[in-house]
Formats: C-alpha cells, structure tokens, sequence
C-alpha cells in the first residue's frame, strides 16, 4: 500500500475554505514559520480512497469473530453512533454557560446513577478517558483520603500478580510503592500471602475481578475484610465488569472505588485503541477528593460545582470523553434492567460453552466454571511439536478470526485469552471451534506448517526486532 | 427491552446443557451466595431503538446549540471539512482495537504512522507518538517526561490555559513533585522572574503555551535559552492550527511540542473525545509515553508497520513503563490526519490567517466601542483579551438571546474583562452584526 505521502502530487488539493473576507493579518516577521511544512496534496477522491484501502486492511467486530481477552470487543450499536453525531451533542462548546447545556449535563447525570446502581457505588466522575487514566484516578482519590487523615504511612498498594500490567504501572505513577502477591494454584489470590504483606503501610489493594484468568475470586469477601481491617481501601478494577453486571455489585463486596471501561462493557466502540472513557465511581467517603468539577442537580436543573475543597483537582480537561459516555447511555437505557443481566449471563454463558467445546484438545489454565473468559495454555504443543502461542494465533488469522490476547496474563505459560463476548451467536462460537480443532490437528500433523503462517494477510509475519532496534517512526520526504 | 444478544432462547438452553449446566443461575454457583443481587437492578426497565432514539433526542434538544460562536479558551470551532466524518466513520476504524495483531491491521497501523508523521511535519519535532488523551494530559506527561531523581521542579506559566495546570498540578501531586508557576506580566510570561534563578540541579522542565490562554505570543526562544541553562527541557503547548504560521517549537528549541488536537476536525462536543498530541527530539523518543508505530518488513521483505518500542510501555514494564496508558484516541488520531490531509499545506495556512484576520477585525471593530480596549498591547493569534464596561454576564445574556455564544468573561485577575476568540467560521456579517448588537447594549 501506497502511503498518503507517495499519493501526493505538488498543486493538487480540496477546496475547503472561502476567501477572507476581512483584511487579512498574518504573524510578524519574528514569529513566522519558515520551516517547510510537508502535508499531503490530494484530491478529494483520492484521499477517499486512500482512507477506503485502508479500512480494506483493517479488521473490526463487523468483519468477524473478534475474542481479544479482558477487552470485550462486543457489537457496538448503531443507534448508539447516531444519537451521539446529533446536533444538539456535538456542537456544544464545553464552556457554554450550564444553563444552555442542561442537556450534557443531564447526560451525565443520568449516566452517574445508573452505573453507581449497578456498581454499587455513591458517586462518580466521567473525566478520566480511558481505563489506565481511571486506575489512576481512582488511586489518587485513595493517596488523597489517607493524606487527608493525615495518615501518611501508607505509600504501598498491593498488586496480585494476575493483574492487567496498568495496574501496577498507575500505582507507580500515583506516587505508590507496589506490593506484588501471587496467586495460589487455584488462580486466586493467595489469602495466606495477602494476610503477610498487609499493615500500616498499606495504601489499598487493586483487584480485578473476575481475574484475568476468567475467575471469580471465592475469596472476595475475605480479601476486601483484611484490607479493611489493615486500613487500607479496596478497588475494583471494572475491566471485566461484563460477567458479573446485574448479577453482583462492587460495591456491595467490599470496595470503595471502581473504574469501568464504557468502551468494553457499555458497548462504545474500541476506534482502533480509542477514545474510551474510564469512569471512576466511589463511595461516600471518597467522594470529597473527586475530579472537580462535579455535576450538581438543584431544583431539576444542572449544574457544575467548582466548589470542592478536598479535590484532587483535575485529570484531563473538562468532562471526559462526553460523546463516549452519550454511547454508553444509549445502551444502558436499551438494556434496562432486565437486559443488563442478560447480557453477563450470555457473556458467560458463551464462554462456558466454548471452553467445553475446546477442552478436547486445548489445555485449560483453569478447567472449572469460567466467567466471561478463559485462559488456555498451548505449553504442551509448544513442548511436543514447538507450536506456539503465536502460531495458533498467527493461524487464525488465516481463518478471518481475531486471535485472542497472547502471553497474557504472565502466570499462564504459552496464555490464549479468550473473551467470546455475549454477541456472538451459537453458529459463530460452533465455526471458531471448527477452526480451532483444524488448527489442532494441522499442529500435530504439520507443525512446520503454522510457523508459516498466516499466509493469506497482505502482510505475513513481521521483523519486530528491527522495528525496535533501528527504529523508522517517520516519513522522510 | 432491546437486546443484542443472538442466540434464541432455545439455543441459550442447548448451550446451557452442552456446557454441563441446566439453567442459567448455575452459572453462577461459584460466587459467594450472600452478595448476589436479589430483587435486580434499580433502573428503568429495557427500551426498544425506536424509544430510545426519541429520548436521547429529547435530551439532546435541552442544549441550545449556537449559531455563531466567539467562545475558544480550549475548545475551538473550526470547520469540519465532510471527507473527515464520512472516513473516521468506517466501521472497520470504528470497531477495531489497538492493533496487536499487525499483519491484520495494516491499515490502522499505516493510518497511525502517517499520523506521527504529520505531527512531525507540524511541530518539526523528530518523533510523535500515537496520542494521548487530550492537550492537558499531554502536558502533563510531558513533564513527567522530563522529571529524573533530584531534578523534578516543574515550571509553568501562569499565562497558560489554567484547567491545563490544574491537571499538571494533579499529577503532580501524584508524583510528589513540586510545581512552580512562574508570574504573568502584561498578558505573557514574566520571563525576568526566572532568568539566572533557576537552579541547574533541581530544574526539570519549564511548560509555555504559544499562543497563550489571552492568545498573545510568547517569546519562546527565550524561554529556551532560560531553561537550558539551567540544563532544563522545554515544553510547548501549541495551537495545531496556528502552526500552519507560526514558528515551531522545534524552531524555538523546544524539547517537547504538545498541543490540543481538537481543532483539527474534531466537534466541540461538550470537551470530548478531543486529541493530546505529543512530539520530541529523537533524544527523548524512549521517554515517550504510549503507543509508537515504526516501518519494518514482514518476513517476505515486504514493507508493513507494527506498535515498537514496546519496552517502555505498561504491558512489558508494569511498575517502570513509562506511562500507564493503553487506550489512547486513535480514531481522533486519524481524525486529524485527514483534516490535514484535506486541508493540506495552503488550507491550514488559510485556516491559520483566516482565524488570526478575523479576530483582528473582531477586536478593531470592538474597540470603536467606549470602554472596549485591548487589555495587552502585545501580539496575538486569533484569541484577545477584552475589557467591559458593562457586566460581561449581562452582556452575554444578550448575545445568548441573538443566538450567540460571546467570548468567556473571565474570573481570574482579568475579571471584569473577556476572552474573545475567532475562527474562520465567524463571516464579517456574523462579526458585524455582533459588534452591532454590542453597541446597543453598551449604550443602554
């Protein structure tokens, strides 16, 4: 494929804006730019198809069967696309006086108490963009509540080791130490090491639940009662809140602070690594050291209240990924009360029911009752027959199938994290097991084989190490 | 209720008894019994698309959408070229994720390389990376950027957008670093105040806006010259579209460009999704946080792109990456890749002088009016500060009635005085009448 830059021709271009119809002012002489400014010249028709010929080379959940673990690439609603490209969303300034945005503002608010009611939390800001800003977030409102009590002994934030690698890299960004402990044979957290490295210098502990080997820790209850009785606080990390939506509240088990992905569960689309939105939601004590500002409903009208003494200020500009959040509304209030649970019930349903078809010949890391996703371990054929994580993920793709998260999580040797999500039919799951027993098969018979592929992409596998070692981020013209 | 699951009912129990359970509670059995949910949800029940529709346009329909916007600090109304919307709609862009799997996700890949290379070209800085989430949070990554041991004060000037240093204190206090402000004096950087004061063991970074939140230029070069002689770094917050003319931080000896994204092709939508862009000297490049594309070649020798320089990041490094972020704003990203590319070299030009025109006329023709003065005599882009003579929030009331979102009145020392700001979308007539209307009320 040609890049925009080789389909640029000196002189062409889109005629986009008219003339000034002011006298013209232009930067002095000593502010002027006189480096060369190399931007592409097409026509309009050619940069349509050059933008066409790269979604040719792009797959997303309409192309197939997408089951990247811990990601949820469910189905993203149409309707939800719509109602969030009106008018009356886009064009408003964020600094439009509140009056005359009574609209976002109740957006938000709605959003707020409904993810509270189904996360069990008192209240909750929608200013963190992402996942990682949210852990963040949500660990600086812990940083902030011990120091308010003036209880600065606790620098440490304990990581199990089957946790996503943002969590410890945004307790170490909060200003904490991290605390690893490993999880036992069973897959969850090892209660006996948690009641070691628990004290006075215990800031909180990070959990994300179900595990990232698909589990539902049994332990919960008694993990969240020995952070509480440590002094420390407790965070759900909500990135697999798919499985567990309307059937259980984070709130209600012990936690004090949660972040949701709107992009995974709520349905908002992924946009090729963004935008998302990382809702951070907590319980009263908390609620003080929220983002400001804070939505406020008086007498049925909005507004935003700047007026928060103990704040932990502010974490991105304004209110969040606001259209993302209209998305993810649109589908709360499609769901409803009924279709919340429903769609954890499928999600699991739907792994459970592939990992049953799978287990012939796939080693599970954790052969029980999974959540919304499973974790399979390829280190036998890797032994017998040097075959892969990657070159059944690499195999895959030869079959129009999204691999599943590789070498993730790090317990799990030779890990294939499979996420089927709840929108995928019985068809769906019935063809990607076909491939995936084809696949078995081939690397039994013909290991050699899947280290080829994928043979059928535009591009087959590629040379990493160079990338990194003589790096080429650029275009030079 | 709606639904977007597939499978029938029927089907659901098929699975169900293939899977080794008989009903769907089962599923279920291993979660401690006490902490199940048992009367359900406290919200609405389910809707049908058709329902749901109609009330978020209701809900929409309680925002008044202006008809003609003078109103910037942060958030800028720029024309949104149409190829911009119909490609950042594609589906195959809309519902795929970050591309872990290159040899499927060429063409986001390739969108992102293009990307950093348009960054590049804009700033003149020698490397981007793939965003961040917007022009606050890139500030503040940046100075994390520059933070190392004992050398972690960061400076910032009081004339910067002042929710930006909000959030660069918050994370500030997450690192338990120090942040300095360094004074504002007619409308820029009171430079003087830390020339020869900086300390060359403890200085991390100084962050300067160009143009700043009154819209004047700052000096940057001097800024430059100050801050590495304290062997500091130097951060620049720009206006992507004000690059289209103005010296680049890269001229200027900036060792970090950052900037807010948003206007280029991206709608105001109440502050979000919005873009943080972010380029370097190549010196900093294993610094950068977040994603970075790079050329290479597949196994064939053929050219392709892939994510690199992974070792920086959270899913190799956990606890020492570089940064915590994962998602970033990739579709804005690519938003502002085909803004640019529509636009080309002579349309952000264009935009550039069209904006800068504007809010000069806006400003001459304000002054015709007593008690309209500029606050400082400086240069500046397409945003100024104003005074009042009358309350600006009477004055905007008025505005609002003619479908008009005037400047910001600001709250700061300038109080009393107003933030105005042009973009090439504001006609003369649009101007004119304004300023006419702003006569009758000042005359009241």
């Amino acid at each position: 494929m040609k890049l925009i830059f080789e389909r640029s021709h000196e002189g062409r271009g889109c005629s986009i804006l008219p003339e000034c119809d002011v006298p013209v002012v232009s930067v002095s002489s000593a502010n002027k730019r006189e480096q060369p400014l190399h931007l592409p010249q097409l026509s309009e028709n050619d940069l349509s198809r050059h933008y066409t010929e790269l979604m040719k080379h792009t797959h997303g959940v309409n192309d197939g069967f997408y089951p990247l673990g811990s990601c949820t690439m469910k189905y993203n609603p149409k309707v939800n696309e719509e109602i969030a490209a009106l008018p009356g969303f886009t064009k408003i300034h964020p600094l439009q006086p509140s009056e005359t945005a009574q609209g976002s503002l109740e957006v938000l608010h709605k959003a707020e108490e409904f993810l509270c009611e189904i996360t069990g939390m008192d209240n909750m800001t929608f200013q963190p963009a992402a996942g990682a800003h949210g852990e963040y977030t949500g660990l600086l409102l812990i940083k902030a509540y011990h120091e308010a009590r003036n209880d600065k002994k606790r620098n440490k934030i304990i990581v199990p080791d089957s946790a996503h690698g943002t969590n410890p890299a945004s307790a170490a960004m909060a200003g904490f130490e991290i605390v690893n402990v490993t999880s036992s044979p069973d897959g969850c957290v090892d209660v006996e090491k948690l009641k070691e490295v628990v004290g006075d210098d215990t800031a909180g502990l990070m959990l994300t639940n179900p595990n990232t080997v698909g589990l539902f820790d049994k332990n919960i209850l008694e993990i969240t009662k020995i952070i509480h009785e440590a002094g420390g606080l407790c965070y759900y990390d909500g990135a697999n809140l798919n499985a567990v939506m309307g059937i259980v509240r984070p709130g209600d088990m012990g936690f004090d602070v949660i972040h949701l992905n709107l992009h995974k569960t709520f349905s908002t689309p992924h946009g090729g690594g963004g935008p998302g939105s990382g809702p951070v939601g907590c319980k009263k004590i908390l609620t003080p050291f929220l983002p400001t500002p804070v939505v406020v409903k008086e007498n049925d009208k909005y507004r935003l209240d700047y007026d928060r003494p103990q704040t932990i200020g502010t974490v991105k500009h304004f209110y969040g990924n606001f259209l993302v959040v209209v998305k993810a509304l649109s589908y709360i209030l499609t769901l409803g009360k009924e279709g919340i649970p429903e769609a954890a019930q499928n999600a699991v349903l739907n792994c459970n029911y592939l990992m049953n078809k799978l287990k012939d010949v796939y080693n599970m890391a954790f052969d029980e009752g999974c959540m919304h996703e499973f974790v399979m371990t390829i280190s036998n054929l890797k032994k017998d027959k040097d075959v892969s994580a990657m070159d059944i993920a690499k195999a895959l793709l030869d079959n129009g199938i999204h691999p599943p998260t590789m070498y993730f999580p790090l317990i799990v040797e030779e890990a294939l994290m499979v996420e089927p999500t709840e929108t995928e039919s019985k068809e769906t799951l019935d063809e990607a097991s076909d491939v995936f027993h084809k696949i078995y098969e081939e690397a039994i018979a013909n290991p050699s084989a899947l280290h080829e592929a994928p043979v059928s992409t535009s591009v087959r596998r590629l040379d990493e190490v160079n990338a990194a070692r003589n790096p080429h981020l650029r275009y030079e013209f | 209720m709606g639904s977007y699951i597939p499978s029938a009912k029927s089907e659901r129990q098929e699975m169900l008894k293939t899977a080794g359970f008989s009903k769907m509670e089962d599923l279920f059995s291993h979660i401690p019994q006490e902490v199940l949910l048992k009367n359900g949800l406290n919200i609405p029940e389910g809707m049908s698309e058709m329902e749901v529709n109609r009330t978020m346009s209701e809900i929409a329909g309680k925002n008044k959408i202006f008809s003609s916007i003078f109103r910037g600090a942060g958030a800028y109304d720029h024309y949104i070229p149409s190829i911009v919307k119909s490609v950042t709609s594609k589906e195959e862009f809309l519902t795929s994720y970050t591309p872990y799997q290159a040899e499927i996700s060429q063409g986001v890949l390739q969108s992102i390389f293009e990307y950093q290379t348009m960054i590049c070209e804009l700033t003149g800085m020698d490397v981007s990376n793939a965003s961040v989430y917007d022009g606050a949070t890139a500030a503040a990554e940046a100075a994390a950027m520059c933070r190392e041991r004992s050398r972690n004060i960061t400076y910032v000037s009081a004339a910067c957008n002042p929710e930006v240093i909000r959030t660069m204190k918050t994370y500030c206090f997450a690192s338990d670093t120090e942040l300095v402000i360094v004074p504002v004096k007619d409308g820029v950087t009171d430079l003087s105040s830390i020339e020869g004061n900086l300390d060359a063991k403890t200085t991390a970074c100084l962050y300067i806006e160009q143009p700043n939140y009154y819209g004047q230029m700052e000096n940057i070069e001097k800024a430059a010259e100050i801050i590495h002689a304290a062997k500091g770094k130097l951060i620049v917050g720009c206006n992507p579209i004000s690059l289209g003319i103005v010296k680049t931080p890269a001229e200027c000896g900036a060792d970090i460009a950052v900037g807010e994204g948003q206007p280029l092709g991206m709608p105001l939508a109440f502050g979000g999704p919005y873009l943080g862009f972010m380029a370097a000297k190549s010196a900093m490049t294993r610094k950068l946080p977040g994603r970075i594309v790079g050329e290479t070649v597949d196994i064939d020798g053929k050219r392709a792109f892939v994510l690199t320089l992974q070792a920086r990041e959270q899913h190799i490094r956990r606890e020492k990456a570089s940064s915590n972020i994962c998602s970033n704003q990739a579709l804005c990203a690519m938003t502002a890749a085909v803004y640019l590319s529509a636009m080309g070299k002579e349309g952000l030009e264009k935009a550039a002088v069209l904006s800068m025109s504007k809010a000069h006329y806006l400003a001459e023709k304000l002054s015709e009016i007593k008690g309209f003065e500029l606050k400082y005599k400086g240069e500046f882009f397409h945003e100024f500060v104003m005074t009042c003579p009358i309350c600006p929030c009477t004055l905007m009331a008025e505005l609002e009635k003619h479908g008009i979102l005037g400047g910001l009145p600001l709250d700061d020392e300038n109080k009393g005085s107003i933030l105005w700001c042009c973009t090439e979308k504001n006609t003369k007539a649009d101007i004119d009448n304004m300023v006419e209307i702003i006569k009758e009320v000042a005359a009241r």
